[in-house]
């Protein structure tokens, strides 16, 4: 029965179902060492968040996933891939996306061309109906310059134009940065639903009360290090220590 | 009046190449962030292999347009790759400086080979002539010149400003990283937006070789007036650099008419009054 011992096998060995797993990441900008051995994992389906004082190395681990930090060492596999090495082009094109913290509208675009400007990754990814559906404020929009939105229908933008992609593994840093209250929920209610169409997403939160509201696990990241790490079901309990790493 | 308009004629000559040189120019600096100073040895030597398919290959004009960009442009792309792809990141002033370089090397070869004096290149027969238009005689060639590089500069204006390509292009120049953080290989984009400057400026040369003659110097004249121009109009915009090369061409012709004297300067008179009042130049954004 070499089949059963191998589903076995498989069952006893989730690493198959791991979408990204970071061991040892260590970064650097310029002579400035960031990241001195970040680990931790992402399943399938799941929202991750990380967690984290300004500074602790959050955005770096995003962005040295994504390929666009220029020195980094340990590993990085993302669909069992090793992407340590991959140009960030490669990785998007493996079916990573990325939501900077700063949005990163295209001033000389407009909404339309932003909405349309990264290529096709994997087919299967959302139509321009769904994404208005989700967005409705950008489908009046279109024409407008892309910075001549309001933050938060630039932060729609920034999430909307990745969804069309097919990338099915969403990194988003602060997405709810500066944003109201009532778009903080939108957001959220966004993440909510992606998750359920099987999204798997890792976020980046100072606002951990709203993580609270979308993550399945959290990972404390402190001077460049994963220090800590729960999922959102024993969050009550550590909330003590939460408060203690945060600051808050 | 007769003089007026053949002034002005030659203004809007001069003006076409002024404005696919700066085009090439503009692209290459947004995307690149190179200040392109061999783009007048690389017009020179749009010309010569204009020149060379004739006289060695029996390839005639039509086929030169075609050609010499192509065969200019995959140099300029070899430039870029072996050379100036390693400056990103770098003050302008390393690439002014390589640039200038390459441009001395170009023309200095050249010049070893060919001497400072012109070698005549033929207009090709179906543009010999001329027509009277009434109020002025028109070689065709001229008029053809004229309306093929607004035709050029337009159709280039629409690929950067209306299409997919050019919407990739637009956001490379203003965040590199993140466009190549969606999957596009941004590193090509650069080569080949280099090619297209480059192309563009060969393009110009083989137009200008039945007017101008064929002269290894025949680009460092001209690029002086050309970065002129550039900085008249702005750096940063592609339908800018468009009006601005054609309209400085107008003032210079309508110069050599009311004030012959000028007409050298008043280019370089203008230069100094824009940067004076908006150093970004009339249509530049701010750096």
């Amino acid at each position: 029965m070499p089949e059963l011992k191998m589903a076995e096998a498989a069952a006893a060995k989730p690493a198959e179902a791991k979408v990204l797993a970071v061991q040892d990441l260590q970064a650097w900008y310029g002579e400035s060492h960031i990241l001195h051995g970040i680990n931790f994992h992402v399943n399938a389906g799941e929202v991750v968040t990380l967690l984290g004082r300004n500074g602790a190395g959050k955005t770096t681990t995003l962005k040295s996933v994504m390929g666009i930090i220029g020195k980094r060492s340990g590993s990085i596999r993302f669909e069992n891939q090793e992407i340590i090495r991959a140009s960030s082009d490669r990785i998007a094109r493996m079916g990573v996306a990325f939501c900077p913290e700063e949005r990163g509208i295209f001033a000389s675009l407009d909404v339309r061309e932003n909405l349309l400007l990264p290529p096709t990754v994997r087919p299967g990814g959302l139509s321009l109906d769904q994404i208005f559906d989700l967005f409705p404020n950008l489908k009046e929009r279109l024409a407008s310059q892309g910075t001549k939105l309001s933050g938060g229908e630039q932060q729609m933008l920034a999430i909307a134009r990745i969804l069309r992609t097919g990338a099915r593994f969403l990194m988003l840093d602060e997405p709810t940065e500066g944003l109201a209250p009532v778009i903080i929920q939108q957001i959220g209610h966004t993440i909510a639903r992606l998750k359920s169409e099987g999204f798997t997403i890792l976020l980046v939160e100072q606002n951990f009360r709203f993580a609270s509201t979308v993550a399945d696990r959290y990972y404390i990241v402190e001077h460049g290090k994963v220090i800590d790490g729960f999922a959102n079901s024993e969050l009550s309990a550590n909330m003590d220590k939460l408060h203690t790493y945060l600051g808050v | 009046m007769q003089a007026l308009y053949a002034q002005l004629l030659v203004g809007l000559i001069n003006g076409s190449f002024y404005a696919l040189l700066s085009l090439g120019l503009a692209v290459i600096f947004g995307m690149l962030n190179i200040i392109n100073f061999a783009h007048g040895a690389l017009y020179m030597m749009g010309a010569f292999c204009a020149y060379f398919l004739l006289n060695i290959a029996g390839i005639g004009y039509w086929w030169a347009l075609i050609i010499a960009p192509i065969v200019v442009g995959i140099f300029g792309m070899i430039l870029e790759r072996t050379m100036l792809q390693w400056l990103s990141g770098l003050d302008h002033v390393y690439g002014l400086l390589l640039t200038f370089g390459i441009a001395l090397i170009i023309q200095g070869v050249f010049q070893n080979y060919f001497g400072s004096s012109g070698l005549p290149y033929q207009i090709p027969d179906a543009l010999r002539g001329g027509m009277n238009l009434g109020f002025m005689f028109l070689p065709i060639y001229r008029g053809w010149v004229v309306v093929f590089s607004l035709v050029i500069c337009l159709a280039t204006w629409f690929l950067i400003e209306k299409t997919q390509l050019g919407a990739y292009l637009r956001a490379a120049t203003e965040n590199p990283t993140l466009v190549r953080a969606f999957g596009i290989n941004v590193p090509r984009m650069i080569t080949l937006t280099y090619g297209l400057g480059v192309g563009l400026a060969a393009l110009a040369g083989v137009l200008s070789a039945p007017i101008n003659q064929v002269r290894p110097l025949m680009g460092a004249d001209l690029i002086i007036v050309v970065f002129a121009v550039v900085v008249i109009g702005g750096m940063g915009s592609i339908m800018g650099s468009i009006i601005t090369g054609f309209a400085l061409g107008v003032i210079e012709g309508l110069t050599k008419y009311f004030y012959p004297e000028a007409s050298n300067t008043v280019v370089f008179v203008l230069m100094v009054l824009v940067l004076l009042v908006k150093p970004t130049g009339l249509t530049g954004r701010a750096a």
